[in-house]
This record gives structure tokens, sequence and C-alpha cells, in this order.
């Protein structure tokens, strides 16, 4: 009887707190959400950047002179040999304010992320245009093409095309980078749930909520790229091979 | 030096050597307007070399290059405007993957010659029908057959309406069956008087389309003449070898047509 | 205070402490993790259904969540269920547990890249499942992953600074530490990153070597 009864108030005990874990939830779930949102505009700032800045880092490291492809292959291998909590860290407290630039932690999240993923992209690409083989560009040459003329229209249009399940990856490995960037304050998923946590004493529904936004935010955005690569895949042909 | 005004082409002491190894050791020849110059050689010989050596795709060390009587080499020109009137054609085709047929044919006269999209469109298509391919215009390269994309390959370099085509062994990435049509489709040119120079090793279709056949070994000019004369009296004994293993090798094909 | 003084007492000598720590965390959390990959890969490949979608759902969890996020769970949420760990160890198995579903990926890739064959001959001669597994599928595989694996290694490297996050005064806190305390960032973190770009210049160095050395004669 006894025994019982104890049963029934240790049950009670925990709905009500699953209840109140599930209420602390849904009532921090907008706030959380507008970390997403933050989260999303760095993943995207940073992945822009990287794209811009790493395409002619490929297209240099191919074709340019031995000098520039040699400076290129130092930034390379700077920007991937560090921890990104050491690029943040070296950035945003050390070289951007010795240069004089006083800017917030998002901004400068974006191109320390951004300037960190276009030593990653520009190997996707670089690799995407070694294996399209010399024959494109002879080919492009052939016909009165300048070089830039046969980088632009032949080269990249088909490099591009192939560096998509790369560039998925490198989607991924940035958005869940951008956590780090908690370290300076930018106010994404995680700095929020840790917010939440430490006023509502319940880190561990908090966190878990915030994995649970990435793993979809993971998921979601490479099945988004999935879709574009196929929409971009030329018939009769993968991964620069062919099909027949 | 007097020049002829038919000549459309004219290559002189052309050297190239890779590293420390001799390819080409002095190749000279002149091709007339609506000629087919063929040139035949053991592979390795620098067959290939020579051909892009004419459009700079490979620079020669020594050795110059004429257009119609202008300077190609050492031409304050831009290489890429002699380039658009010497045409080629690839053993390996390279059409370009991402584009489909039509647009392997139109992208240099959009590009290169900055026609006006509709009129190059117009004109491409016109060059496909030309090689017997206006129903698969729209297909990709991985879509067409090995002789179709030579084909194609042949309508994007006729589109820029070049003064010479040059051909590096235009069918030897083909399937047996499939080599008839892309010869058959260089002949048609050869009729309509296309000024054109061909490294090959089909000797039926050489014996029956070539003014001249160029023979190279060693980097050199070995023997050249007619069909009748290095068929049935070549100077050297070693062209009359070379010419009856490969005629073993690859049969006469397209003799048969 | 000199210039020398400064960079060795207060710069070096910390640096190198943290130093020390960060290798300590990597060199437990390398193996153990690739161990867990292999389990996780084989219980995938070779293991019941039950086996297989357990494995498959732990690599989308710990592949598809920031590793930070991982270590904030670790670390400050399972002491709010009665389960305490020092930032040390939170860290080495936050590390483990990630590291060993990207290790996973790559074998178990390597393991289906093995052809059918393979398994029909060991069985053949008379093995178990498991002993064609141990000694005909996994030397090969494990070979196979090598580059995979090898990448992954170098990316723990680098994120090992994470365990900063849960408070270990690690290489990049050191760093950070004496960072703020002088307001010297740039110099600071120019030495730690060069620490960095050393021992993944080592490791890769000898991860190239141990491929090299393993590689079988004449395949591929
Ligand atoms: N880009 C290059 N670099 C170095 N060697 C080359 C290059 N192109 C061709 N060669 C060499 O030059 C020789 C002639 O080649 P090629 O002109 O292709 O001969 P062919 O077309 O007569 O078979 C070959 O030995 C080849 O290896
Ligand atoms: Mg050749």
């Amino acid at each position: 009887m006894f025994f019982t009864f104890l049963h029934l108030i240790i049950l009670i005990k925990r709905d009500i707190i699953m209840i109140e874990n599930f209420l602390m939830i849904y009532q921090a779930l907008p706030y959380l959400l507008k970390g997403s949102l933050i989260t999303i505009g760095l993943v995207g700032g940073a992945l822009f950047l990287g794209f811009i800045v790493g395409v002619p880092m490929a297209v240099g490291q191919v074709y340019a002179n031995k000098f520039i492809a040699n400076s290129i292959s130092f930034y390379v291998w700077f920007f991937r040999g560090l921890p990104v909590l050491v690029l943040l860290f070296l950035f945003y407290f050390g070289l951007f304010s010795l240069l004089g630039l006083n800017l917030p932690a998002f901004t400068a999240a974006i191109l320390v992320l951004g300037l960190r993923s276009a030593a990653y992209q520009s190997q996707i690409f670089r690799g995407s245009i070694q294996s399209l083989g010399e024959g494109q560009m002879l080919a492009a040459r052939s016909l009165g093409m300048s070089k830039f003329q046969a980088i632009w229209n032949i080269i990249l249009p088909q490099a591009l095309r192939i560096s998509i399940p790369g560039w998925s990856n490198e989607y991924s490995i940035i958005l869940k980078d951008s956590a780090v960037t908690y370290a300076i304050g930018v106010m994404e998923i995680l700095t929020r749930g840790n917010f939440i946590a430490t006023r509502t004493y319940k880190p561990m529904p908090v966190f878990l909520t915030c994995a649970l936004i990435f793993l979809i935010l993971t998921y979601g955005g490479v099945k988004v790229l999935d879709l574009l690569e196929k929409k971009l895949r030329i018939p009769g042909y993968v991964f620069g091979r062919r099909e027949i | 030096m007097q020049r002829d005004k038919d000549i459309v082409l004219e290559v002189e002491d052309i050297h190239k050597k890779y590293r420390e190894e001799k390819i080409l050791k002095g190749v000279s020849f002149k091709v007339k307007k609506g000629e087919t110059k063929v040139i035949i050689g053991p592979s390795g010989t620098g067959k290939s070399t020579l051909l892009r050596c004419i459009n700079q795709l490979t620079i020669p060390d020594r050795g110059r290059v004429w257009l119609e009587g202008e300077e190609v080499t050492h031409t304050k020109k831009s290489i890429n405007q002699f380039r658009q009137k010497i045409g080629m054609v690839f053993q390996d085709f390279n059409l370009f993957d991402h584009l489909t047929a039509l647009g392997n044919v139109e992208i240099g006269l959009i590009k290169v010659k900055g026609m006006d999209k509709n009129k190059a469109r117009q004109k491409a298509m016109e060059e496909l029908r030309q090689v017997g391919l206006e129903n698969q215009a729209y297909l990709y390269p991985a879509q067409l057959s090995g002789g179709q994309k030579q084909r194609v390959s042949i309508a994007r370099a006729l589109a820029m309406d070049p003064k010479v085509i040059l051909f590096d062994e235009p069918t030897s990435a083909l399937d047996p069956e499939l080599i008839g049509e892309v010869l058959e489709a260089i002949k048609n040119l050869a009729i309509q008087g296309m000024t054109m120079v061909l490294v090959t090793h089909e000797m039926g279709f050489a014996r029956s389309v070539a003014n001249e056949i160029i023979f190279i070994e060693n980097g050199k000019i070995l023997e050249s003449g007619s069909p009748y004369k290095l068929f049935n009296n070549p100077k050297y004994e070693r062209t009359r070898r070379f010419l009856k293993k490969i005629t073993e090798l690859y049969g006469e094909s397209s003799e048969k047509r | 205070m000199s210039e020398f003084y400064f960079i060795r007492n207060i710069l070096l000598l910390p640096l190198l402490e943290g130093t020390l720590i960060t290798i300590k965390l990597i060199a437990l959390s390398i193996p153990l993790g690739l161990i867990l990959g292999i389990l996780l890969a084989v219980g995938r490949v070779y293991g019941n259904k039950l086996i297989s979608s357990l494995c498959a759902a732990y690599v989308i969890f710990f592949r598809g969540t920031p590793l930070l996020v991982q270590l904030f769970i670790l670390y400050y949420g399972l002491p709010s269920i009665g389960i305490f760990f020092s930032p040390l160890t939170a860290a080495i198995i936050g590390f483990i547990l990630c590291s060993g579903a990207y290790h996973s990926e790559y074998i178990r890739g390597a393991i289906q890249s093995i052809k059918g064959g393979q398994m029909m001959a060991a069985e053949a001669l008379g093995m178990s499942r498991v002993q064609a597994i141990l000694y005909i599928i996994l030397p090969q595989a494990l070979r196979r992953a090598i580059p995979g694996c090898s990448n992954e290694i170098i990316y723990l490297v680098k994120y090992s600074s994470l365990a900063f996050m849960v408070t270990l005064i690690e290489l990049t806190g050191a760093g950070k530490i004496i960072a703020s305390r002088y307001f010297k960032y740039t110099e600071v973190f120019l030495v730690v990153g060069i620490i960095y770009l050393l021992m993944v210049s080592v490791i890769t160095k000898f991860l190239n070597m141990l491929e090299k050395k393993l590689e079988i004669p004449g395949l591929e």
C-alpha cells in the first residue's frame, strides 16, 4: 500500500517535470528559432564569401604563375591548419582591431568563417577543374577563345557542377562550425540556448533542443543541395564521368 | 619572299623539343586552297605536336607559320584571331560536356565572334545539318555515340568558317562501325573544297581523298607525294613498309563505300 | 619586464603546459574514436536490422550536430540527471563519440567497396562471420579508409580546442588567458596557431608514412 503510494508520487512528479520541461521549451522556442535565423545568415554569408574568394583562388592555383599559385597554397595551408576557435580569437580580438576595424561579432564571424571556407572551397573547385582534363581547355583555345573566356565559358560551368557534392559537405561543416561563434558572443542558436539553460537551470532539454534544430538544418540543407545537383546535372553525365 | 596567292597555310622549319628530347626537327610544307594533305607516321613521332604548333596551342621552339600570307608566329595580333580561322578536330573529340550539341557549335560564334544569339543558332543548326545531326541538336555529349560526337566537333570547327581545318586522328577513338560516318563527313568537306590537314591511319580514305600524303618519321618529313606515287612507287623502302603495315592493320574500310 | 622574460615565462611556459594537455586529449581520443568507428561500421554493415539502424541513428545524430553542442550536453546537461564529468573527461568522451561517428562512415564505405567474393572465399575456407570480418575484410577495409580517417584525425587535432569551451585549459585556453591578461591577442594567437600547424604537420607526415608502409604491393 505504502509502496504504491510512493510510486504514484514519483510518477506524478515525473509527469510534472516532463510537462514543465515541455512548457519551458515551448516558451523558449521563438527565442531559439530567432537564433537559427542568425545561424542561417552566418552560414549563408560565410558560404557566399568563401565562394567568391575560393573560385578565383582555385583558378589561380591551376592557371596562374608560380608566385601566385604558391601564395594561394600558403593561404590555404594557414587557414586549414588552424582551429576555428583560434582563428576567431586571432581575428576578432587581435587582427581586426589591429587594423582599426571595430566589427560587430556577427560580421567578424562571417569574415572569419568565410575566409576559412574560401581555403576549403578553393580545394574543392581546384579538384574539379583538374578532373576535367586538358582537352576542354585545348578545344576552347582552338576556337579562338582567350584563356579568360575559356575559363569562364567552358571550365567553370563544368567544374562548379562537379563541385556541388563537395560543396554540400562544406555547407554542413560550416553550419556546425557556426556554433563555435558562441565563443565571441554571436547570438546564434547555441549562445541563446546557453542563456536559457543558465536562467532556467534546465540545460538538458535546452541543449537537446539546440541539437535538434541543428539536425534539421544539417539534413534539410543537404537535401536542398541534392535537389539542386539533380536539377543542374548534365543528362547522361555523373560526377564528370560518363554514364553511357 | 614570293608567295603564291593560292597558298592557305605555310609551315616552315618547325622545331620542338620536350625537355631534352627533340620531337620535331624542322618540318616544312605548304597547303593550297582546297587541298587535302594527309600526314602519316609512326605513333609518337610528333604528328599531334606538329598540328598543335600550327595554331600555337603548343609554341614551337623555332620555325614560322603563315595563314593566307599573314604570319601566325611572332605576330603582334592576338593569336585568338588566327585560331578562329584554323579549325581543329581532336582525336578524343573534346566536346564541351556541359553544352548540348547545338551549344557546342554555337558557343564559338557567340563568345568569340560576338555573333547575335539567334543568328548563331541558325548557323549552328545549318552546320549540324551539314554533318547529318540536326535531329540530335539538343542532346548532350554524354548522350551521343562516338561517331556523332566527332561529327559535332567537326560542325563546331566548321561553324567558325575556318580557312583550314586540322584533324588529329579523327577516327582513332571510334569503334570500327562508327568510323565510316565520320570519314563520310570529312569526304564531303573535301568535295566542297575545304582546305584540310589530316593526321590519319585510314589509308583507303587517304588514297581517295588526299592530294598529297606526307610521311613523317623521327621528327622529319621522310617523303611526300601523291597517294599514287607513295603507294606504288615510294622513294624509300621505309615508306613502303610503313604503308603496308598500316594498310594491313587498319584495312581500307572506306574504299568499300 | 624584459621582452625575453615575457616570451619565456609568461608566454611559452603556459602554452607548453596547454600543449601537453591538448596532446593528452588527442592521444586518448584518436585510438578510442577509431575503435568506436570500427564497431559502428561493422554494426552498420553486418549487424541485424536493429543494430544496423541503431548505428545509423547514432551516426546521423553525431554527424548532424555541432561537436560543441555535444560537449555542452555532456558537461552542462548530464549533471542535471546526476552524471558528473570533469572537463577533461567530458572533452575526451565527446571527442571519442563524435570522431567515432565520422570514422565509421569512411570505414563503412571501405567495407562496402570490398568485393563480395572476399567474404565468400573466407567462408568457403570455413571461417566464421566474425573471423572473416576480423582477418579478411577489416585488414583490407581499414587500409582503404586511411585517407578519410587521416583527415578526420587532423580535424580532431584542431577541434580539440573546443575543450576550452567546457573550461579545460588546454592550448587555446592557455592562449586566451595570457592574451586577455596582457592584451596581446594577435601575437599570442599567432604563436598558438603555429603550434597547431606544427602538430597538424607532424601528424599528417606520420599518417602519410603509415599509409605508405601499409600499402599492399601492386594493388591499385
Ligand atoms: N606536353 C608534352 N610534354 C612532354 N612531352 C610531350 C608532350 N606532348 C607530347 N610529348 C611527347 O612528344 C612525343 C610526340 O608526341 P605526339 O605529337 O603526340 O606524337 P604522335 O601524335 O605522332 O603520336 C611523344 O613522345 C610524347 O610523349
Ligand atoms: Mg597523336
